[in-house]
């Protein structure tokens, strides 16, 4: 299958912390990766190195073959090709929900006013949400504010999407709508790294569980494995921990 | 009408606004005028400076642009500190007359009244942007950045539209401050609203009968200017009802949603 993140030797400091340690792995198309760790492990530094909100501080993030560290490619033409959806929502709150899915085609990808309408109104078609199209930000509960931010993310038709703890600050009844919308976009084949502690999710979904711990992967694979199996130690301690609350 | 010195307080009032409303009213669209304009081109210079100024630097910045970026916020800064600093009444004179001195013009007095607000309320407001910018959260910056937007495409879309709301309250004190500062403007002839009062309040010596007219002047152009901007504000908040469209089953069908919090 063709890669379409690689990521090589990544590590990344803030100041003397080394927060990442040699991360090597890659995601190819149309896979479904979850990343999980307790807190503190690297998980969003990870995330927001691939979208470049992070700058690595060594190592290579290589899309399609090229590495983007390099200037042979615009950090902004780069992050439109990888969504990044947020466990704060992050919508544009001077937006309109349809707006906020129509803004980044339009100044971005510099599509006219109807084909960004079109899109837009496709991906909130596939989240549901075509009735509160000119609903505020600030109008709509916690769920269907991230129902909005995963079509505003999807209308930039990107390679990849980026999930942070996408149901963390979700209340639990919530928790559902947003997850049935992402395991449909999984099962429709868009590729997505996803940092949750939706464990159920990595178990059902994920093509592979990818587990972290104080900034390096400790081990790589199936989730079958990784949660009735897993060969580490270090695995076995955390999934016991979380999965006996 | 006609007075004579036995005439009580009221007639004198009365007699000098119907002698002089003109003078008023001259003086009165002056001072609109060089505030309203002061204050939309300050706003607009405080914008520039503080989109500026909050251009991100970082380690991968390269060195020229590094550089550059500092020089151009040192003279910013001096800009900024040298306009809060001094009184506007010193400012007037020192641009006025050094204006006069260096190139050997004199402005026209009404461009120079206008010039001086501008710049000077453009030095105060450049620091009111500043904050609301750094008021906004960090994930409208991010989540701008993460769709590929560019520095000035994030702060023309997302979060100037916020800072301005958020800063208005602001602006709209500074328009207050500036319709009432622009009395200074006299001291280089401006024949602003608190000028003419003076030659109107020097032909009978009524001072207080006078100034009276003109407090409740400026009175009525601050109320009513804090109104118009307040009511800017709730506009600015976008409507408080909303309608949904359709629904999966009548696609035609559409309800309103009221958002209580705002009526
Ligand atoms: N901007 C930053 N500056 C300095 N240190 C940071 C910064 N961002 C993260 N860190 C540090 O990096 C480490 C890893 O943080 P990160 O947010 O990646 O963890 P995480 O695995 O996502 O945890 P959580 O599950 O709590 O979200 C933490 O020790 C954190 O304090
Ligand atoms: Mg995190």
């Amino acid at each position: 299958m063709e890669n379409i993140i690689e990521i090589r030797h990544l590590q990344k400091s803030f100041g003397k912390n080394e927060v990442l340690k040699d991360i090597n792995f890659s995601v190819s198309k149309g896979e479904v990766v979850c990343i999980i760790g307790s807190s503190g492990s690297g998980k969003s530094t990870l995330l927001r190195c691939l979208n470049l909100l992070e700058y690595p501080t060594s190592g290579e993030i290589l899309y399609r073959g090229q590495n983007i560290l390099e200037h042979n490619m615009s950090n902004a033409v780069y992050r439109a090709k990888m969504g990044m959806v947020f466990q704060q929502f992050n919508l544009f709150n001077n937006l309109s929900v349809l707006d906020n899915c129509m803004v980044g085609q339009i100044k971005v990808l510099k599509k006219d006013t109807r084909e960004a309408r079109n899109t837009a109104m496709q991906y909130l078609e596939l989240v549901g949400m075509t009735q509160f199209i000119n609903a505020r930000p600030s109008q709509i509960s916690g769920g269907q504010k991230q129902r909005v931010a995963i079509a505003r993310a999807l209308s930039m038709e990107p390679e990849a999407l980026l999930f942070d703890e996408p149901t963390s600050a979700l209340d639990p009844e919530l928790v559902g709508e947003v997850l049935k919308v992402m395991k449909n976009l999984a099962q429709s084949g868009l590729t997505m790294l996803v940092v949750t502690h939706e464990m159920g999710f990595a178990r059902d979904v994920a093509n592979r569980v990818v587990f972290m711990d104080s900034g390096v992967i400790v081990e790589d694979d199936v989730p079958e494995v990784i949660f009735n199996n897993p060969k580490n130690e270090r695995t076995r301690t955390f999934l016991k921990r979380i999965l006996e609350d | 009408m006609s007075v004579d010195a036995s005439s009580s307080f009221i007639q004198w009032v009365i007699f000098i606004l119907q002698q002089y409303w003109p003078v008023f009213l001259r003086g009165a669209e002056y001072t609109l005028l060089i505030s309203i304009t002061g204050t939309i081109i300050g706003f607009c210079i405080g914008l520039l400076i503080g989109i500026i100024r909050t251009i991100p630097v970082d380690n991968r910045t390269g060195l020229f642009k590094r550089v550059s970026m500092k020089i151009v916020n040192i003279i910013l800064l001096c800009y900024i500190e040298i306009f809060r600093g001094t009184p506007m009444m010193v400012q007037a004179m020192v641009i006025f007359y050094g204006v006069a001195l260096i190139y050997g013009i004199h402005l026209p007095i009404l461009l120079a009244g206008i010039v001086i607000v501008s710049i000077n309320t453009g030095a105060y407001m450049a620091e009111i942007v500043r904050g609301g910018i750094l008021s906004i959260d960090r994930g409208q910056f991010e989540a701008a950045h993460s769709i590929g937007m560019t520095h000035f495409q994030t702060m023309q879309s997302v979060v100037i539209p916020q800072a301005i709301r958020n800063i208005l309250p602001a602006t709209s004190n500074e328009f207050v401050i500036n319709i009432k500062d622009s009395s200074v403007l006299m001291v280089i002839g401006v024949t602003e609203l608190f000028f003419q009062s003076k030659s109107v309040a020097g032909i009978y010596y009524k001072f207080f009968e006078v100034f009276l007219i003109t407090s409740i002047i400026y009175l009525i152009m601050t109320f009513t200017v804090t109104r118009i901007l307040r009511y800017l504000e709730t506009k600015l908040d976008g409507p408080a009802v909303y309608t949904i469209h359709g629904s999966q089953t009548v696609p035609e069908a559409s309800f309103r949603i009221v958002d209580r919090e705002k009526l």
